[in-house]
């Protein structure tokens, strides 16, 4: 067994794991965060998405002790204060998931876009930027207007993505 | 219309769960003391099993248990069913082959089940299952659709050439009369490649056993929890019907390939109490690909007669399907009932004949996924279709509206009666949203830039609802197919809606609470949808075949209108008039042509406290039940137009446009069916251009993981223009057609109609991949240097 710390949702965490456990266990059987995904095993999903240090990672590709005094965020973790993230409450105004599954994923991986590509983002480059994550529900339509909506939405709301 | 009632876009009330991370799906329950299985699959695709030794794999770390189909059998746990019986043209029942949870003596496709191990983690399972030691014969596979009939390997003994029925429909000498005096016969060979499902949340099951009350729980990813609970009882006898408790709870995805009962939840509940823990197991995706129920898998010839003026006069069609090594719980209706039915199409033609052989595989079995069968019959009309126009030089869009049927209902040659539709406003409208008019002057601007540019029509319908419960029994359905539905009012006046059909995706939570609040008047966060847990709902069938809308709620109309009969009684002691004077109306019972009303929550207190009435004549309380079966089938239809841009030197397919406009009947929430459109499309898309399963010629698959099997991603889909027209379906009290498959089943043939107008020529099979494209392409150049 190996020890891990590392502060996950704003709050500090240590535990002793298997060497070979993957962060998605982690937080999953150990931390109980159940909103984190696991849609395939060959890293091609994207349902597991969360954010290590600002970025986004896919945590079936990641071992818990690689996240070692790291800082995670996870789906959980990003609605402050009762409000929801701008990028939740628009893949909800824009019927951005039906099953639900993919949607942890796909949010974390939209927050992770617009941090890299900036809040004007234009239909080509949404759908090329979500390349790592699958959806077989929606068709993706609504998923691009989403990530569009929330990525104005993230612009106007500076102390969320302060808070991330 | 209020602003959460009936053809409001309400913005969904199950998200606020989902956006945040708490939904709750099967892998998310974890039960005190849970141990976890792993299944021993088969590597091969055919072989004999001549010993297998679990004696390592006891000895492992961790591991509670290592279970054979000997030990299923010693505890007389019965096979999975085939619930739907087909007899072949002769009248001979279809050949069913056994079908163990656990194999027993024989395995049949890679993936099949061999073992299970039971151990304190998922790690330790999967370790000691690595030990346990099988010795197989390999025996020769078959694989190959068109060949298994001839094959000289046999999966099953019951069926010596491997065929599982010869099935027909139609009428052969009307059929035949009719080609005989045709004009013109176009003639078509087409493949419905095989495709993996794969919601995004792998299947999933926990067993719970409980020694001091003999009650067994399951937590399974179903889109149909009673049904798998009447099954699991019922045939495979794991546990009695009345101490079976089936939890569906919150499931990513379905598709179809959640209807079915497969061996890993069976054996989950069976070992649960063997080993006196629950018992866990969640599908990796690998897993999924082996084992999840495939879909499509066709082989078709089919042929379309036309007369002097452009009018089709006949079809025949002979398909072979491919149903895999075992009879999944549905499959042997899809490539029948749930095909040659809507052979038909939107069209007039007098006469059709179907043949359908079905086949045993060494591969992993077939049944429904989204649309089950009706693509597969849409592909096979609207490409011949095409074919044909294109062969009389005639406009595909004017052919179609040329043989539309324009009076009903409509009685087909196959069976089905169609009872409304209006084909030409769909076609007109999505003719002017494509801006099809000016398609010659785009397609010619793309050959200035050396791109091929193509345009495609698919002018479907499907049979949705499946039901009524007669019409299927009569033809070989194992249950009835209506729905049921308890609305339980509280003294409150909230709403709890008990359901027997299963939201994996489609919104219930928010679609049927709008129904509820359009006819009550209340606000739909004063209801609460219940539904996929046995304990709570007492029956139901579940949801697929886009039934939920037209019969699930269709049942709760029927208890709403019963809720508001019972209210009336109550208002007329309350409000001191006769219970003919009551109306209820904008949610309040008031005594006609007086001012005196009271709210339905007023009213709902009042029957629960009975102070005003006696309960000798009026019970108290405010609970109605409704069992809702349907008059008809529900024919949704509509037109879908494609648009591609291929490039000739790179072979890749672009879709410039998607058009859909689709019947759906009365919508209850727009922004939910246009995304069930959407979704539909883009699996449609996913078959015509990307997706195959492919097996090798040794039984393995080739194609097991999202690394192989190419799923749609955002890049490959465009933005879709969406378009409604409405003929109000006249087969339930709601007027509701369904959504859900529609476009599943348009889109296939319209992306290679689109294709091969665009390559000018027809030789194209799905998936058509880039380099299928790029070969056809050279073809469409270059005739003999290509050959």
């Amino acid at each position: 067994m190996t020890t891990v710390s590392l502060t996950v949702n704003g709050q500090s965490v240590t535990a002793d794991v298997d060497p070979r456990t993957l962060l998605v266990q982690f937080l999953r059987d150990n931390l109980r965060l159940t909103g984190t995904h696991v849609g395939c095993d060959t890293s091609q999903c994207g349902a597991c998405v969360v954010h290590l240090n600002g970025q986004a990672v896919k945590s079936c590709t990641t071992l818990a002790v690689q996240a070692n005094a790291s800082v995670v965020t996870t789906i959980e973790g990003i609605a402050q204060g009762g409000e929801l993230h701008p990028m939740q409450a628009a893949f909800r105004e824009h019927h951005g998931l039906q099953c639900g599954y993919c949607t942890p994923g796909m949010i974390m991986s939209a927050i992770d876009i617009v941090n890299r590509k900036g809040n004007t983002l234009d239909e080509q480059t949404i759908r090329a930027e979500l390349e790592g994550n699958l959806c077989r529900c929606t068709g993706y339509h609504n998923i691009v207007k989403a990530v569009a909506a929330g990525a104005k939405g993230m612009a106007q709301a500076p102390l969320q993505q302060a808070a991330e | 219309m209020t602003a959460t009632g009936i053809g409001a876009p309400v913005r969904r009330k199950e998200d606020q769960r989902f956006v945040t991370g708490q939904g709750r799906y099967v892998d998310d329950f974890n039960r005190p003391g849970q141990a976890h299985a792993y299944f021993l699959r088969s590597p091969h695709a055919h072989a004999a099993i001549r010993s297998i030794d679990t004696g390592p794999a006891m000895i492992m770390p961790g591991v509670i248990a290592v279970f054979t189909g000997d030990d299923l059998a010693a505890d007389k746990i019965g096979g999975l069913i085939c619930g739907w019986m087909i007899h072949s043209k002769d009248g001979s029942p279809m050949k069913a082959g056994p079908h163990p949870a656990l194999a027993q003596g024989k395995v049949r496709y890679v993936g099949d089940h061999v073992a299970v191990v039971i151990a304190e983690t998922l790690a330790q399972a999967k370790d000691a299952a690595e030990a346990i030691v099988v010795h197989y014969d390999v025996l020769p596979a078959v694989v190959d659709t068109a060949q298994a009939a001839k094959a000289s390997v046999q999966v099953h003994d019951v069926s010596p050439d491997n065929t599982v029925f010869n099935w027909h429909l139609g009428n052969k000498d009307e059929t035949e009369a009719a080609f005989a005096r045709a004009k013109h016969v176009t003639k078509i060979d087409l493949v419905n490649n095989r495709l993996v499902p794969n919601p995004i949340e792998p299947r999933a099951a926990v067993g719970e056993y409980d020694l001091g009350t003999d009650n067994y729980t399951l937590y399974t990813t179903s889109q149909n929890p009673h049904v798998a609970r009447l099954v699991l009882s019922a045939f495979i006898g794991v546990a009695p019907e009345h101490k079976l408790r089936v939890i569906a709870p919150d499931v990513g995805g379905g598709f179809g390939s959640k209807i079915f009962i497969y061996a890993e939840e069976t054996v989950c509940v069976w070992a649960a109490k063997k080993v006196k823990r629950p018992v866990k197991w969640t599908s990796d995706r690998s897993e999924a690909f082996l084992s999840d129920a495939h879909g499509r898998d066709h082989v078709t010839h089919a042929e379309m007669a036309t007369d002097e003026n452009g009018k089709i006069i006949g079809l025949r069609v002979h398909t072979t399907a491919n149903l895999g090594a075992y009879l999944s719980t549905f499959s042997s209706s899809v490539p029948t009932y749930l095909y040659a039915p809507l052979l038909s199409g939107q069209y007039d033609i007098p006469a059709i004949y179907c043949e359908v052989d079905a086949v045993y595989t060494n591969t992993a079995p077939v049944d429904a996924y989204r649309g089950a069968g009706r693509p597969e019959a849409t592909f096979v009309v609207e490409r011949l279709v095409e074919k044909t126009a294109r062969e009389l030089r005639q406009d595909p869009a004017e052919f179609r509206r040329r043989n539309y049927i324009t009076q009903f209902p409509h009685a087909t040659p196959v069976i089905m009666t169609y009872d409304t539709g209006d084909y030409a406003a769909s076609l007109d409208k999505a003719l002017e949203i494509a801006d099809y008019k000016n398609f010659q002057q785009r397609k010619q601007e793309s050959a200035r830039r050396g791109k091929l540019r193509g345009i495609g029509f698919s002018s479907y319908i499907e049979a949705c609802g499946i039901a009524p419960s007669q019409a299927v029994g009569s033809l070989g359905a194992g249950v009835g197919l209506w729905e049921s539905a308890e609305v339980r009012v509280n003294p409150t006046g909230s709403v709890e809606v008990l359901t027997g059909s299963h939201s994996h995706g489609q919104g219930h939570e928010t679609t049927f609470a709008q129904l509820v609040s359009d006819r009550l008047g209340i606000s739909i966060d004063q209801v609460s949808i219940v539904h996929g847990d046995t304990d709570k709902v007492q029956f139901g069938m579940g949801t697929y075949g886009s039934r939920s809308g037209a019969v699930g709620m269709s049942a709760i109309a029927k208890a709403i209108d019963k809720v508001i009969a019972k209210g009336k009684k109550v208002a007329a002691h309350v409000l001191e008039a006769s219970e003919g004077d009551i109306e209820f109306k904008d949610g309040r019972f008031g005594v006609a042509g007086t001012d005196r009303s009271m709210a339905f929550g007023e009213i709902a207190l009042q029957a629960y406290i009975a102070h005003k009435f006696s309960g000798q004549d009026l019970e108290p309380g405010l609970k109605e039940g409704a069992f809702y079966d349907p008059t008809n089938f529900t024919f949704p239809a509509g037109v879908h137009i494609c648009e591609v841009e291929i490039d000739p030197d790179t072979g890749v397919t672009k879709i410039e446009r998607w058009t859909a406009v689709d019947d759906f009947g009365v919508i209850i929430n727009p922004m939910i069916v246009e995304g069930q459109v959407h979704g539909g499309i883009a699996q449609g898309v996913g078959q015509a251009l990307l997706e195959g399963a492919v097996y090798d010629q040794s039984g393995q698959l080739i194609t097991a993981s999202f690394n192989d099997y190419c799923m749609p991603r955002a890049i490959d889909l465009p933005a879709f223009q969406v378009g409604m027209t409405v003929t109000p379906c006249p087969s339930n009290p709601l007027g509701i057609k369904g959504c859900g498959e529609a476009g599943a089943i348009a889109a296939p043939p319209a992306v290679i109609n689109a294709i091969t107008d665009a390559l000018g020529h027809e030789d194209i099979a799905m998936p058509a991949t880039p380099q299928a494209v790029w070969r056809a392409a050279q073809k469409a150049r270059m005739p003999m240097a290509a050959e």
